[in-house]
């Protein structure tokens, strides 16, 4: 357990380092996509994650983030430099606003109605950008001031901003995760009208963390719009989007702490890869799902529960197998009083 | 003294008629058994009572506040706890975690704080001890039995320190060994002031338990009285033999 701290430092240095190591733009455009995307995958694992309500609408707070950005920036003259990174977190902000009623609506259903619900509204989303011509100029788009800096360090402010909010969210995902109120997330996941007969307070603890993932996102959408300039209804709500950090959730391991971020250091680097070196054939776009279908074949859980899982059995299997070792807890045998199936099914007839 | 009043609670779905005027009273410090055929609505008056289902007419008075038509959450914090016949636990938690969902937090900050302090862990492992389950402690609570999943939803509730608790079926589907075990806590928390209301079929196990039973039937209360008197009642032997 000591090591642990070592290793994350470790990580983190190599994440700060990387940039710096690798100046190549192409390498760095690809970095700056990733954290981005790694940052996403897990605020949207906050809520999705934890409470189990699978959201594919974030795209719509994403593109609010872009377009607040965007806005601000012609109405308040912002200029080319770092001031339009200060204010990520007004868009974020501006994000988990708009998030709030939207929330509020779409919890009060469940299930495949949630997730149905969520992907109308980013739609809906969608195409108020498109006919709000006053504010957003339709598909015209609009375009952000372009940064004054450029040339071989262009991408790099846009990498540490990006690993700033990364960072921040991983902190928030990990404080909630540890805290009472993550425990009644989980809780909401596994059964929530239990949950609210043991006195967690469900509505309130679900539209909270719907409005935390879509705060991280908003400030994202807006960094990313910065990034590229000029910004477009059919890329800044992207349905793309919600698929993709829901894919690289749930390959990394939905409901961990750093399964989205490992989701997104497989996915989106690939996907950029496959499209430089195979984007012209389309065949990029099957190797992306060829990788997928292995992966969902191979570990249908996602990748940290799976190792997670064959490691403790590893470690057991070493622990019995070396017999001067002192002897760790043995997986625990059924207890005397376990049922037998037959007389357990008995028990869940009867009335309701 | 009456400590949970449910005064003509009715209750219709669609045509069916859940409850029908039912009045049922669980007096304090007594532990109150409620049996009858399936069907005859025992369930659905838990429900009505922890705030799963609006009545459609009566009331329910718990220390005399009126709490019918309560959410869940707000039932649970006055007090009453309750288990379920189809066991709800959190499959995914594991057991110690399972025990502190329940854990009540002081003030509005307090579910941000660790979701285990000091004073929380070491009651929720005298309560699982209690139960007699605490060697499971770090498992996944989906890896226990059917009878350990009884347990664990028992001790879960006790950690809020509920003065009435609502038991449906806890005997169903458990082996005598575990009946037994089950009965003496259930005594033993009763002797400590805890009150209990005990939906059973397993006779031996009402008899055995309760001070007081009530017997319903389509949805109505037939029959009140001690497990002896009950036992003779003849409308209780025509509600389960006849038909």
């Amino acid at each position: 357990m000591k090591s642990k701290p070592i290793w994350l430092l470790a990580l983190l240095a190599a994440a700060v380092a990387l940039p710096l190591v690798f100046p190549n733009p192409t390498i760095t455009t690809i970095a700056v996509l990733t954290v981005i995307f790694a940052a996403a995958a897990t605020a949207w694992n906050i809520f999705a994650g934890y409470t189990g309500y699978i959201a594919l609408g974030h795209a719509a707070f994403f593109g609010t983030g872009a377009y607040s950005l965007a806005i601000i920036c012609q109405h308040w003259h912002v200029p080319a430099d770092f001031t339009p990174f200060a204010l990520l977190p007004l868009c974020g902000v501006i994000a988990a606003v708009v998030s709030l009623p939207l929330g509020l609506v779409a919890l009060r259903t469940r299930g495949h109605t949630f997730i149905v619900i969520t992907i109308a509204m980013f739609f809906v989303a969608q195409l108020l950008a498109y006919d709000l011509r006053g504010v957003t100029h339709g598909s015209a788009g609009l375009s952000l001031p372009i940064p004054l800096w450029s040339g071989d360090f262009y991408n790099m402010p846009f990498y540490y901003a990006g690993l700033l909010i990364l960072l921040l969210a991983l902190a928030v995902s990990w404080w909630i995760r540890n805290s009472k109120y993550g425990l009644g997330l989980l809780a909401i996941r596994d059964d929530e009208d239990r949950a609210l007969g043991l006195g967690v307070k469900t509505g309130p603890s679900k539209l909270l963390a719907f409005v935390i993932s879509a705060f991280f996102v908003g400030m994202l959408g807006a960094l990313w719009a910065y990034y590229i300039e000029s910004i477009f209804p059919p890329f800044a709500f992207d349905a793309l989007f919600d698929v993709a950090i829901a894919l690289m959730t749930f390959m990394g391991g939905i409901g961990t702490l750093v399964g989205p971020i490992l989701g997104a250091l497989l996915l989106e680097p690939a996907q950029q890869l496959f499209a430089v070196y195979f984007g012209q054939s389309g065949w990029y776009l099957v190797l992306y799902g060829a990788l997928l279908l292995v992966v969902i074949l191979l570990l249908p859980e996602g990748i940290v529960p799976t190792i997670r899982k064959r490691w403790a059995q590893w470690t057991a299997a070493r622990a019995r197998s070396s017999p001067n070792s002192p002897a760790p807890a043995p997986p625990l045998p059924p207890s005397p009083t376990s049922q037998h199936p037959a007389i357990a099914a008995r028990g869940e007839g009867g009335e309701r | 003294m009456s400590m949970l009043e449910i005064r003509n609670i009715s209750k219709a779905y669609g045509g069916i008629q859940a409850l029908s005027a039912c009045t049922i009273n669980v007096e304090q410090g007594k532990i109150t058994g409620l049996i009858g055929p399936n069907g005859s609505g025992k369930t659905t008056l838990f429900n009505v009572i922890t705030g799963y289902e609006r009545p459609d007419a009566g009331a329910v008075n718990f220390n005399g506040t009126p709490i019918t038509n309560a959410a869940p959450d707000r039932v649970f914090a006055h007090g009453i706890g309750r288990t379920f016949q189809l066991t709800r636990i959190f499959p995914r938690l594991t057991v110690l975690e399972n025990m502190h969902v329940a854990a009540p937090r002081n003030g509005s900050m307090g579910i941000f704080r660790r979701w285990s302090s000091a004073h929380e862990r070491s009651r929720a492992i005298e309560l699982l001890e209690f139960v007699g389950i605490a060697h499971l402690q770090g498992m996944p609570a989906e890896n226990l039995s059917y009878g350990q999943k009884k347990l664990l939803e028992f001790a879960c509730i006790l950690i809020a320190d509920p003065q009435v608790i609502l038991l449906d079926e806890p005997a169903g589907g458990v082996n005598p060994t575990m009946t037994n075990q089950l009965a003496d806590r259930i005594r033993l928390l009763n002797q400590r002031g805890v009150t209990f209301l005990v939906v059973e079929h397993n006779m031996e196990f009402v008899m055995g338990l309760c001070d007081t039973v009530n017997v319903m039937h389509h949805g109505a209360k037939i029959a009140e009285g001690t497990p002896i008197e009950v036992r003779n009642d003849p409308a209780v032997l025509e509600a389960y033999l006849g038909d």
